[in-house]
């Protein structure tokens, strides 16, 4: 059922949590979503979705508030307690129909692309999946252009007849290719956005509400699907998206023994440890420390190439962290197109001169500049 | 017991070969094979796994595309599947997900009575993974994505689905889609008996009218969603190469020029 044009406002965001915690990614989206609502018609207020027990939710509420949600919605429900997708489809369609929000945002992560087509479908409205960029501000959205793509934008003017719409931009064909989607007929704008590439706001614990409960509507039957059991894996956990420093080996290790040292890097930085594809091709280390377009999308503050050559799908997955250090011993390698430091050498020899030197920082810089 | 399990497939450029005009911001596809998309062929293994351990079970592979996609369809008929549909109509094209998974329940209500649905999570050339739980929604059938282990007893399913950090043990009843990760086995290649399967059989081909689908939902115009602008991003250029003799001398300006941008 199509929600009228004229009735909507206001962004929703789904702010997963799991087992009572919530996932970063929805911090990260309140915050995207506060700036996007400052850049619509006066008034649009971007809101936090809850959905789960009441034990679980009701302690989000403040942590909702003060990272910049105007308002918080709140599903709860004991059947709400494991996510499972006929139940979640179901109270989050239902309340959407209800309030009519013009856009709502998911994090793309499994749960979120599981759930977000679910009710896209349900409402007949367009979803754009794993969006890296969202815009409102045509302005904004011509300079990226401008500076960041090889767009033409000749043509493109702020009073472009799509001005108001949510441009919608995402990587397809491996990385290969860009593109901005925009959902001009049916509302509500959906969209998935990559955990790690949207910034979080200040946390400010002076800001406050009261959260909003929607009455729920849901029964047993309504849900066909059972969760017997949860698993964590017992492998090491890997929060690549979370990671402020990432210290990720390559094909030029050589063997899995040089992920020893890049864990000795990583732990003297404070990072953890990521990989590209080939050195989990090769059996080195496990597939949940692998960045790029098959793995994971990083944006740390610091990213350690170690023996990574830079093939494109590894590009694709980092090269919008903040800061890209190089090491590799083969100065053509492709990986230094696009890191702010570049060290061709060994990095059997250059690593561990880092390691050894890394808490002297400041006494070398004053050193420097003396 | 056996089943009836249709697997939903998409023919797809080979990404990892895909190059892109800087100047233009467009594709070059020539000479970039097609291919059976990697997690659909993960859906279909895992279906002619049921089959080997049900005989009498039938699965039939359905696509949406131009009119090559036969050819990945003849592929999928080698590897073991019975019976293989492709819808292929002028009117489908520029289909997004919402318009594709319109068409494909369209074909799929068209085939008739099935215990299950297996897809791919996702396409390698779109990366959405909307169009299985799409086709679910509009079956109004229940779904698992993100598969990574799978058994079947009599109409119950048991399903590992791969979260982040570990899995749920997930059990659902018949009928029900779900949809494939390459955790969840290794493809088999095709073999004799298969390609002279293939190549006799006769694949059939159904357009808009055969599946009697509404044209409003399908093709370019029916979509929610538009492509507004499309490119390739710029290279971001190099940054500097870090001076120095000496292993030492290397590491040490390196940590000078991250701690002079207040970098650490």
């Amino acid at each position: 059922m199509a929600i009228n044009f004229d009735d909507v406002k206001n962004i929703w965001v789904y702010a997963e949590q799991r087992h009572g915690k919530l996932m970063n990614v929805a911090l990260e989206l309140i915050g995207e979503g506060y700036r996007l609502s400052r850049e619509m018609p006066e008034g649009t207020k971007v809101c936090g979705v809850l959905i789960g027990a009441e034990e679980d939710v009701k302690p989000l509420e403040a942590e909702l508030f003060a990272y910049g949600a105007d308002e918080v919605y709140v599903l709860a429900d004991p059947l709400l307690k494991q996510y499972t997708t006929d139940g979640y489809a179901k109270v989050l369609t239902d309340a959407i129909e209800e309030i009519k929000p013009e856009i709502v945002i998911f994090g793309a992560t499994h749960i979120g692309r599981d759930l977000a087509p679910r009710v896209a479908a349900r409402l007949d409205t367009g979803l754009t999946a794993d969006c890296t960029r969202l815009d409102i501000d045509m302005n904004h959205y011509i300079n990226f252009l401008e500076t960041k793509t090889t767009c033409n934008t000749k043509g493109l003017t702020p009073e472009d007849p799509k001005k108001d719409l949510l441009k919608q931009t995402r990587p397809a064909f491996g990385g290969n290719l860009m593109a901005t989607i925009v959902t001009p007929r049916t509302r509500p704008t959906m969209s998935t956005v990559r955990p790690g590439v949207m910034k979080k706001r200040e946390k400010d614990t002076s800001l406050k509400g009261e959260a909003i409960n929607v009455k729920v509507n849901l029964t047993a039957a309504d849900i066909h699907t059972q969760v017997v059991d949860v698993v964590k894996a017992a492998k090491e956990i890997v929060s690549l998206t979370d990671a402020d420093i990432i210290c990720s080996g390559g094909r030029g290790l050589g063997g899995p023994e040089g992920f020893n040292l890049i864990k000795e890097f990583a732990d003297k930085v404070g990072g953890v440890v990521g990989s590209s594809r080939a050195a989990v091709d090769a059996g080195w280390i496990d597939h949940s420390h692998q960045v790029g377009q098959t793995g994971t999308t990083v944006k740390p503050k610091i990213y350690f190439a170690c023996g990574i050559s830079g093939a494109i799908q590894h590009l694709a997955g980092m090269q919008t962290s903040d800061c890209i250090v190089a090491i590799n011993k083969d100065p053509d390698a492709p990986i230094f197109e696009v890191a702010d430091y570049g060290i061709v050498g060994d990095l059997y020899k250059v690593i561990p001169q880092i390691i050894a030197e890394w808490d002297n920082a400041e006494d070398l810089l004053a050193e420097r500049s003396k | 017991m056996a089943y009836k399990i249709i697997v939903c497939a998409k023919q797809v450029p080979n990404t990892n070969e895909i190059k892109t005009n800087p100047e233009t911001g467009t594709l070059i596809r020539d000479g970039v094979e097609s291919i059976l998309n990697h997690d659909d062929a993960n859906a279909l293994e895992e279906a002619l796994k049921v089959k080997d351990a049900y005989p009498g079970t039938t699965i039939t592979v359905i696509t949406m595309g131009p009119p090559q996609a036969v050819e990945m369809l003849q592929e999928c008929l080698a590897m073991g599947a019975d019976d293989a549909v492709l819808l292929s109509d002028r009117a489908l094209g520029g289909s997004d997900t919402w318009a594709t998974s319109n068409a494909i329940t369209a074909g799929i209500k068209k085939l008739g009575d099935f215990d299950f649905i297996f897809a791919g999570r996702q396409a390698i050339d779109g990366d959405t993974a909307q169009v299985g739980p799409q086709i679910a929604e509009k079956l109004g059938i229940p779904q698992v994505t993100y598969v990574q282990d799978f058994q079947i007893d009599g109409n119950e399913i048991t399903v590992q689905r791969a979260l982040e950090d570990g899995y749920e043990l997930i059990k659902v009843k018949t009928p029900c889609l779900l949809t494939a990760i390459k955790e969840l086995n290794t493809p088999r290649y095709m073999y004799i008996k298969g390609i002279y399967h293939a190549v006799k059989h006769d694949i059939k081909v159904w357009g808009a009218a055969d599946i009697g689908v509404d044209l409003e939902t399908v093709g370019l115009k029916a979509s929610p969603t538009n492509v507004f602008k499309s490119f390739t991003p710029k290279p971001k250029g190099a940054g500097q190469k870090v001076a120095g003799d000496t292993e030492k001398d290397l590491a040490i300006n390196l940590i000078c020029s991250l701690k002079e941008k207040n970098i650490i």
